[in-house]
């Protein structure tokens, strides 16, 4: 059984003992750490961790130092889930063979970004959630290859402007539509999925316990807010997720054994896509007149994909 | 204990494959993680059904594909236990670049690795060119000649890899259905005798120890990166090769079976040597013994540790040798073959006055014939009387069409 971290308030949250050390190497204002202090917040259990490669990775355990005050690997870009996976398997076989020097069952936690999830971990991720490891793969999404600079990932949007996918003279930047990973990974028939944003911090907490609780792989895909890549200040972190959440960007809602949908958070008001939009650098040329229509679209697609999340969940489906 | 021992006959008629399965049983492996390939594939089956039968314990993780299986197994180390798994050519080319992580991340783990040419062309055959593609991966790599030999090598590659003085990974090769498939007579252990040879797995840095957490896998710089490297590579050319004798040794006692770092046959007073690996050292020899009629002085020198490399015992085994040949089976793609460089380079700063010559030869599963050594073995005597090579120093033997040499 495990154990649920209890936290009432902001102030007893960000002075509640951390696991992840303040002292690393991410940009000042991203938001991939105040993800991983949420998971590692929600609960009391012992933690078996990843990261594939990624700005996590690269900033959190630059050796002599680790930011990490639990047992944490890093082995690729793609295959973090699976190192994880093989520490559970491991896990289970001592504790068969009454090997374990503790007799406690931690939980096992693997961070990476959308190009090591959406992309080039997808397969290792696939096949970690259809063998069914008892584990939770949190994505930091922040829509781009952050780490190396800003190259486009398949979570990319459209109209976005990223170093392989720029706008220039004659184009508006990402031609293709962000992939729909919670639905691939809700028809793996994982117990539990969702998509949360460290802004609404309560309600991620309560998605990630309900995580911890699940038997079986969950996957949690958590919106990142990169100052660097997105192109906003440093200290509007925070402003720019409430943007996304309340603009309905990224929409908070989960999904229970694949079949079951439930909408987390539902704005008081909602706000245009266009305001999103326009308080980062990476959707400046969609202002100019040619691309106008694009925000139009978006916020079509915005409209309809919460209209379908609205029907899913009333047909508890 | 949850899992039946399995009675098993002093000698069993088992092939490569099935006696490196059984091998994996009897050290009781933690965790497998594993994906099939022509030829290792019957490896995976076997502790497949070891486990449905009830004779092994651990955890058997059939990933989705090479990479996630030495992925797996990294993990799985890193948390602390015995790892293992098998694999073959493409599945291989697949895990190279976990090859370098788990070495580098100093994880104990043993790969069975049936040698299989590299595709393109596709060809499930035996050649090296797998074999090759590893050597500079910071891994141990142990070549077994014969079924008994996969069988032994198994458990010596545990014992070494796992010493706390060592924590690098091991390969344990074999010639694929030429050892694989070929049913041989191997002499067994009992399941006692073989799990205590190798001991209970020792834990160190192992990330289950949830009292003691710790970071594996860092990110390291030009501040540092060097300096990990260079450890390694001491550590694999200072205390691997005591540590692979001293095991040989201890396996020698028990078994009274004799593991030599690089293998000598009939080399006493021999004048001229082949030096090559897998099942074309056992050709060779009987090669060799027939030379002698002929009187030509025949040796044959078998690579038994490919890495860490090793430069002594082959300037020791070749230092009174007139005329060397070097057997690649592995295309050496626009240099010199491997071996033939590394002889070079073993025997340049001695006092030998070898000649040295390269033969490329086997490739995608070919036959290496007794008649292809016969004139191989005449050229070297020939180089030896004339006190040169009178050959080109490349040439590819048994392959269709005009006689195709270089250098
Ligand atoms: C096999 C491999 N291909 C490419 C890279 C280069 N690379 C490292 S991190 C990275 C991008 C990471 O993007 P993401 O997963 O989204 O994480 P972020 O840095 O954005 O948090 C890339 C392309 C690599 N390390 N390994
Ligand atoms: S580039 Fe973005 S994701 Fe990476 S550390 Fe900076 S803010 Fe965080
Ligand atoms: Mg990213």
């Amino acid at each position: 059984m495990s154990e649920i971290k209890k936290i009432k308030n902001l102030k007893e949250f960000s002075t509640s003992a951390d696991r992840f050390e303040g002292a690393n190497l991410l940009c000042p204002g991203c938001a991939h750490s105040i993800i991983v202090r949420e998971v590692l917040n929600a609960t009391n259990d012992d933690l078996i961790l990843s990261a594939a490669t990624g700005c996590l990775e690269v900033c959190t355990a630059v050796y002599p130092y680790t930011s990490w005050d639990a047992s944490w690997i890093h082995i690729g870009f793609e295959n973090g889930s699976t190192a994880v996976a093989g520490a559970e398997a491991m896990h289970k076989a001592l504790k068969r063979k009454g090997r374990l020097k503790q007799d406690r069952d931690p939980k096992f936690v693997s961070f990476a970004g959308d190009g090591a999830s959406y992309d080039i971990g997808f397969q290792w991720i696939s096949g970690c959630f259809e063998r069914g490891h008892n584990m939770m793969h949190v994505v930091l999404d922040n829509e781009v290859y952050a780490n190396t600079g800003g190259q486009r990932s398949s979570s990319t949007p459209i109209g976005s402007s990223a170093t392989t996918s720029p706008a220039g003279r004659i184009s508006y930047g990402e031609k293709k539509n962000k992939k729909d990973m919670l639905a691939i990974m809700a028809a793996h028939g994982s117990p539990y999925v969702a998509q949360v944003a460290p802004n609404k911090w309560k309600n991620m907490i309560k998605a990630i316990q309900h995580g911890f609780e699940a038997e079986g792989p969950v996957f949690i895909n958590a919106m990142s807010a990169c100052t660097t890549e997105w192109k906003f200040a440093p200290e509007d972190t925070i402003a720019i997720s409430d943007l996304a959440t309340d603009s309905l960007v990224f929409p908070l809602y989960e999904i229970i054994d694949g079949q079951k949908l439930n909408i987390t958070y539902r704005p008081k008001n909602v706000v245009p896509v266009e305001e999103y939009l326009a308080a980062q650098g990476r959707f400046k040329h969609l202002f100019k007149d040619q691309y106008k229509y694009l925000i139009k679209e978006w916020q079509e697609r915005v409209d309809q994909k919460w209209d379908y999340l609205q029907r899913r969940e009333e047909a508890s489906v | 204990m949850a899992f039946d021992k399995m009675e098993l006959r002093d000698i069993e008629v088992w092939d490569g494959n099935f006696a490196a399965a059984q091998a994996m049983r009897q050290v009781q492996i933690d965790v497998v993680a594993a994906y099939p390939i022509t030829p290792s594939t019957p490896i995976v089956e076997g502790y497949a059904k070891f486990l449905a039968d009830g004779y092994v314990e651990g955890e058997f993780v059939m990933v989705e594909s090479e990479h996630a299986a030495m992925s797996g197994c990294i993990g799985a180390a890193a948390a602390g236990g015995r790892v293992a798994t098998a694999t073959s050519s493409q599945g291989f080319a697949l895990m190279v670049e976990t090859l370098y992580q788990s070495s580098g991340m100093r994880l104990p783990i043993v790969l069975n690795v049936v040698n299989r040419a590299l595709a393109a062309p596709l060809n499930v055959n035996g050649d090296h060119s797998d074999m090759y593609l590893g050597r500079d991966s910071g891994w141990i790599q142990l070549d077994a000649y014969s079924p008994q030999e996969a069988y032994d090598l198994n458990f010596i590659a545990f014992k070494v890899s796992e010493d706390h003085d060592v924590r690098l990974p091991c390969m344990v090769h074999q010639d694929g259905f030429m050892t694989s498939h070929t049913a041989q007579g191997v002499k067994t252990f009992t399941d006692e005798v073989a799990y205590d040879f190798v001991g209970e797995y020792k834990p160190m840095n192992d990330m289950l120890d949830l009292d003691h957490p710790v970071t594996h896998g860092v990110q390291t710089e030009e501040d540092w990166h060097f300096e990990h490297k260079a450890r390694q590579h001491n550590d694999l050319m200072t205390k691997v090769m005591p540590k692979i004798q001293e095991v040989f040794d201890a396996f020698e006692e028990l078994s009274g079976r004799k593991y030599n770092i690089v293998e000598q046959y009939d080399m006493d007073d021999a004048d001229v040597a082949v030096v090559c690996m897998g099942t074309s050292v056992e050709t060779a020899r009987e090669v060799a013994k027939e030379m002698r009629a002929e009187g030509i002085k025949a040796g044959v020198v078998g690579i038994r540790v490919l890495r860490p490399y090793p430069f002594a015992q082959i300037i020791e085994a070749l230092k009174d040798i007139k005329s060397i040949a070097a057997l690649d089976r592995s295309s050496p793609n626009g240099a010199p073959g491997m071996l033939f460089n590394e002889l070079a380079g073993a025997l340049y700063n001695t006092d030998s006055k070898a000649t040295l010559s390269g033969y490329v030869y086997g490739l995608g599963g070919r036959d290496l014939t007794k008649a292809h050594l016969t004139d191989l073995y005449k050229e070297l005597q020939a180089n030896a009387d004339a006190g040169k090579v009178l050959t080109p120093l490349q040439q590819f033997i048994g392959v269709r069409g005009p006689k195709l040499t270089f250098l």
